[in-house]
């Protein structure tokens, strides 16, 4: 009798060393050091269990590298004062407005629709209501950049999203939409 | 006493039932009496497309909930303000120039285009609000009622079914033995007796060696295979997000969130402030949203409480729409790891390249809970480099060295591994 209680028990532990797989689990890993960087990574914590993030802000009144500043501010003013005076520096070509087109499609259409009539996909499923059409806004190349920075009302900042070369690029996008759309 | 109770109860329960149902009718009556349906339709069509991106009825948004506005102001108040709040603020009005300094100074925008009967029918959908809907709340009754059975229930099932057989089977067998049939060895003996005539064979004892062999080889082996192979990852995330509602329903690009794919060696976990660029507006989700994971089932209730992790983090008030300033890191599980020592660029794949994402990532706008759809071996990387035909168009700067490299290897068009692909060096270095 004990042999068989011995047979049955040996029996199972083996089964249960091969069957412990959940996909809620890692695999084991060979020599786990080699597996995870020892520098910080992207969206890393700086020590495991801290609540600091390893992304950080840049520090105060410095520049990070191939960023440009923006000198306008976020207030009602800034806003009229970008509309007048700011200017796209980058060249009107092809390049830039494919590209741009790239952008739109990805970080704009989706609410102001691949035309800029308002008529994006969460306009249609009602998830944002009220996206405005291009044509019936007053708006500039130097408004259009200044909201893709700040955001204007329920529209939230997208330049964490774009690089300053993007954003010239989807105004770019923007104010040829909207002259097909005033056609 | 008994029945007694029963009786009450049942006249409870009926005259409970009779109210609701009374309750039910005089409200429906109530609200087909007083609504002019043409006059809400149109002003809802009005206020969808023109206010609704700064106001809801019942919740402040960019400006004050709309609900009831009428009794809070002046008709003509209201119609000058619509339709250029700036003049009416340069004009000295003190309501006027009160309300914009409680929102911050929010312009609102004129709209001049706007008739008096526009504006009428505005104000008549801003008071009487939305039709009920009753689809929503029988869904709602339904889905309460509805509960899935666990699944370990079964399992006692059927164990206590197969210990009722074993038993049923030897107490039918001991009757037999005491109405005289001749005593059995039994099943334990039967078994005895085969291991024994086993145990003397010396040809099933080699058989049986090199089977016990192959089967160790075939688990030993499968399992060193699967160190640090961890396809079908699919841990529980902190927060439950769905990417069959975001970039499957609603279409949103997957670079929408993960911006740095096109730049960046990572496509970094969008920070927080991209989930507010909509969530700001969306505190809630949509009546009969349901996401279900293996563990639990969420239903509008346990999505919003999600939704509200998020409100947390950012540390946004979602009652006075302000920032708190308290933030917190959402603590998200890796999936996608590559070891250390493997050196893998997403913008070289992603916006040189031009490959899908869905190409390594897998059908992820399907996806409930993301789980690791491809093994990330090294094999895997080489197939997918033997197999790609790269695009040469527009690159004028190496035109000759591809025409070179395409006659070298007599090909049309060469592949990411003839390019150099699956040099050890362009990833372990």
């Amino acid at each position: 009798m004990r042999k068989y209680i011995q047979f049955s028990v040996t029996l199972i532990v083996l089964l249960g060393l091969t069957a412990c797989s959940s996909k809620r689990e890692r695999q084991p890993q060979y020599m786990p050091d080699m597996y995870v960087a020892v520098p910080y990574e992207a969206d890393g914590a700086v020590k495991v269990s801290s609540n600091i993030s390893s992304n950080r802000k840049p520090v105060e009144g410095t520049i990070a590298r191939g960023k440009v500043p923006y000198e306008y501010t976020d207030t009602n003013e800034g806003y009229e004062k970008a509309k007048e005076q700011l200017i796209s520096p980058l060249a009107k070509n092809e390049e830039n407005l494919d590209n741009g087109k790239m952008m739109y499609g990805i970080y704009c259409a989706t609410c102001h629709g691949t035309k800029g009539d308002g008529n994006g996909v969460l306009s249609q499923r009602e998830k944002f209501l009220g996206i405005p059409n291009y044509k019936d806004r007053d708006i500039t190349e130097g408004s259009i950049y200044h909201v893709i920075m700040y955001g204007k009302n329920l529209m939230g900042s997208h330049a964490s999203q774009l690089t300053h070369k993007e954003r010239w690029q989807v105004v770019q996008y923007v104010e040829k939409l909207r002259n097909d759309l005033m056609k | 006493m008994k029945s007694v109770y029963l009786h009450n109860r049942i006249s409870k329960l009926l005259l409970k039932s009779v109210t609701f149902v009374l309750l039910f009718l005089m409200s429906f009556s109530v609200y087909s009496q007083d609504v002019d349906e043409a006059k809400q339709g149109e002003g809802k069509k009005l206020f969808k497309s023109l206010c609704a991106s700064c106001h809801k009825l019942d919740k402040k948004l960019v400006g004050p909930a709309l609900a009831g506005v009428e009794e809070r102001r002046e008709n003509d108040w209201l119609k000058k303000w619509i339709r250029n709040n700036a003049e009416l603020r340069a004009s000295g009005d003190r309501d006027a120039v009160a309300i914009y300094d409680e929102y911050n100074g929010a312009n609102m925008n004129a709209f001049p285009q706007l008739t008096d009967q526009d504006i009428d029918n505005i104000l008549y959908y801003t008071t009487v609000g939305d039709p009920r809907s009753k689809a929503s709340e029988s869904t709602e009754v339904v889905a309460t009622t509805q509960k899935e059975a666990p699944g370990w229930l079964i399992y006692i099932l059927a164990a206590i079914i197969v210990t009722a057989f074993l038993i049923i089977a030897s107490l039918l067998k001991t009757i037999s033995e005491l109405k005289g049939a001749p005593k059995t060895p039994g099943l334990l003996g039967n078994l005895h007796e085969l291991w024994i005539g086993v145990k003397q064979n010396t040809f099933l004892h080699v058989v049986g060696t090199i089977f016990f062999l192959l089967v160790a080889a075939y688990i030993g082996f499968g399992s060193l295979f699967s160190v640090g192979v961890d396809q079908g990852y699919q841990p529980i995330q902190p927060i439950a997000f769905s990417h069959k509602i975001h970039a499957g329903d609603n279409q949103i690009d997957c670079q929408y969130c993960h911006s740095s794919a096109k730049h960046s060696k990572h496509s970094g976990i969008p920070s927080v402030n991209v989930c507010m660029n909509c969530h700001k507006n969306i505190s809630e989700v949509a009546e009969n949203t349901v996401l279900v994971t293996e563990e639990k089932t969420y239903r509008k209730a346990d999505l919003d409480k999600e939704i509200q992790k998020i409100y947390k983090a950012a540390g946004w008030n979602s009652e006075t729409l302000e920032y708190t300033g308290e933030t917190e890191p959402i603590k998200w599980i890796r999936i996608h790891n590559l070891p250390d020592f493997a050196y893998f660029n997403h913008s070289q794949h992603v916006t040189v390249a031009g490959v899908a994402c869905q190409k390594c990532h897998g059908p992820v706008e399907t996806m409930e809970e993301l789980y690791q759809f491809s093994p990330l071996t090294m094999g895997w990387c080489i197939d997918c480099h033997r197999e790609t035909k790269v695009d040469l168009k527009g690159n004028e700067y190496y035109q000759k060295i591809h025409e070179q490299l395409a006659k070298k290897y007599g090909v049309e068009q060469v592949t990411a591994a003839q390019l150099g692909g699956l040099e050890c060096g362009k990833c372990h270095y």
